[in-house]
């Protein structure tokens, strides 16, 4: 039943312009920075001197791709729920014999699976440095995990946002508002006293994600996203449950 | 008839904050009945039909359909409800075909029996011929009949229609009530509606709900064949218990509107009003208000829903 609603977001989301846009987009933008990293990297300046291709161009890439993901998963996820309340069809689900965990889940792994596609195509252009070079697969595995790990969690909190009301607006600017806090928190940690900046830092998504990329794969990054992830898929199941009760 | 009960409602009622929407209604439905709920806009029926669905929890009291409980065993109960809600739940980027597969993957039809379902709802409601097109495109009527076809496609002993008729042309209103009818052979189907002739024509029994109480359920025929008074409504400023107005010679039952209001269904061979007038004097319950029903549905349905029933549409009737 998780993969029937699943398949069926995959499905609405392609008959809608927006994922086709947004899989070219990202494409777009990525393609001129993989080139600039590129020459950068043929010709280095001081900053890059004596760093290696995959450092340079495939970790490059993958900040970037992060940083896009932060602008573009809301826009993604404010439709999962809030269009649902407003169109009515939400009293479909809610009238058939499921439960609310399944449709939750089954919402949530439609964005997870569309992702995977836009992770794919973005794996695919660090493949063709091989033409003329070598990679760190090492590094490269852990970097793209890290961007997967991002995704699933920025899906997860437009999720819950897009529970909350029936305006896809505003679920897409509540979502975009909590990510780009929890990616950028470390800032506050800057001026405050030691331990503050570990705490911040330690709550940061972005601290999280250059680590992986860096290829320092220790799961205390990976359990940072899983945890945030499963928090807020609850949430929404847990804010559907009480709607039913409070209207 | 069938008498096989397969819905019981049992004292539900639902607020919403200190507004209270549904008040303590009670009432069963059997196996291929079509029941019609009738009442003013906002009188509570949305809410209901909620209710029964699964959409909304009650705040208080039970549902229970084809024996399931619809809070404790839900998934065994939704699989006997076929639900179209006020606007028809569509996705309208969708074809027909992909919309009504994926309604019926959501019933948990088995894969084999699913295309056949598919093609059985469609002719059902004469969709044969737009299978292919996309939703957005289709006229309100055909939207509205898109929203059946996914209410029935899982054939499900119970068919709850919200206000199926509303927005549509005087042709596609006559297309859906055959169609209800239709339904009506081997479906349960609870209809709700404020349009009294539609009803009149489709349903077997009738509700009416005002200010979210229950104010009447009866048999149609029961409310047509009679044309000379069965009943009549009393309002007295000092009622009595109502057991009191019970033990009257000829007095079949006694049905609380509110405080000081009463309707009372006699044996049609008595005149029982005058009786009932003569003791209220008597006693000292202070009548101030007697009029008879003629039993018309609609007349039922206006002095019921009415607020005061003193007013001129009583006076209208010759009392």
């Amino acid at each position: 039943m998780i993969f029937n609603i699943a398949f069926n977001e995959l499905r609405r989301l392609f008959l809608s312009p927006l994922a086709w846009i947004i899989l070219a987009i990202v494409q777009f933008l990525l393609a001129i920075f993989f080139f600039v990293l590129l020459s950068s990297y043929l010709e280095p300046g001081s900053a890059f001197r004596g760093r290696g291709l995959t450092e340079i161009v495939v970790v490059g890439m993958l900040q970037i791709a992060g940083l896009l993901l932060v602008l573009i998963c809301p826009f993604l996820s404010m439709r999962l729920f809030s269009e649902e309340q407003r169109s009515g069809s939400l009293l479909l689900l809610m009238s058939s014999p499921i439960s609310v965990t399944e449709m939750v889940l089954g919402k949530y792994l439609g964005m997870i699976l569309f992702l995977s596609i836009l992770l794919l195509v973005i794996a695919l252009m660090p493949f063709t440095l091989l033409l003329g070079s070598k990679l760190d697969y090492g590094q490269l595995a852990s970097g793209l995990t890290g961007l997967a790990l991002l995704m699933s969690t920025f899906s997860a909190i437009g999720l819950f946002a897009s529970t909350l009301t029936r305006q896809p607006a505003a679920a897409g600017v509540s979502a975009f508002a909590v990510i780009f806090l929890l990616w950028i928190i470390h800032i506050a940690g800057n001026t405050g006293n030691e331990q503050m900046t570990s705490v911040f830092s330690y709550l940061s998504m972005l601290r999280h994600y250059n680590n992986l990329l860096s290829g320092m794969f220790s799961s205390v990054d990976v359990i940072y996203y899983i945890l945030l992830s499963s928090c807020f898929i609850v949430l929404s199941i847990w804010r559907l449950d009480a709607m039913r009760s409070h209207h | 008839m069938p008498t096989e009960t397969l819905i019981t409602v049992d004292h539900i009622s639902r607020y919403f904050g200190d507004h209270c929407a549904v008040s303590n209604i009670s009432f069963t439905l059997q196996r291929g009945e079509v029941l019609g709920f009738l009442g003013p806009n906002g009188a509570g029926k949305t809410t209901t039909m909620n209710i029964l669905c699964g959409v909304l929890a009650a705040s208080s009291g039970k549902v229970s359909i084809a024996g399931y409980d619809i809070v404790e065993a839900p998934s065994q109960a939704k699989m006997h409800i076929g639900y179209l809600p006020e606007r028809p739940p569509l996705y309208l980027d969708q074809t027909v075909d992909e919309y009504l597969l994926f309604c019926g993957r959501l019933r948990r039809i088995s894969k084999a029996k699913l295309s056949g379902a598919l093609l059985n709802s469609k002719q059902r409601c004469g969709l044969q011929d737009v299978g292919n097109r996309l939703i957005a495109n289709l006229s309100k009527g055909y939207q509205q009949r898109i929203g059946i076809a996914q209410a029935i496609i899982h054939s499900p002993s119970l068919v709850v229609l919200d206000e199926p008729t509303v927005g549509l042309d005087p042709i596609q209103i006559v297309e859906i009530r055959e169609l209800i009818s239709e339904l009506g052979e081997d479906h349960s189907v609870i209809l709700s509606t404020h349009i009294l002739p539609e009803a009149q024509s489709v349903c077997d029994r009738v509700l009416i709900i005002h200010e979210g109480k229950l104010v009447l359920d009866e048999h149609l025929n029961a409310l047509h064949k009679n044309k000379q008074h069965k009943s009549f409504s009393i309002a007295l400023n000092k009622p009595p218990v109502p057991e009191e107005l019970l033990a009257m010679e000829g007095v079949m039952s006694v049905i609380n509107l509110d405080r000081h209001r009463f309707r009372i269904n006699h044996q049609p061979d008595k005149n029982l009003a005058a009786t009932v007038a003569e003791k209220a004097v008597q006693a000292g319950w202070e009548l101030y208000e007697l009029i008879p029903e003629s039993n018309t549905l609609e007349d039922t349905f206006v002095q019921l829903t009415s607020g005061d029933i003193g007013n001129e549409q009583v006076d209208n009737k010759d009392i």
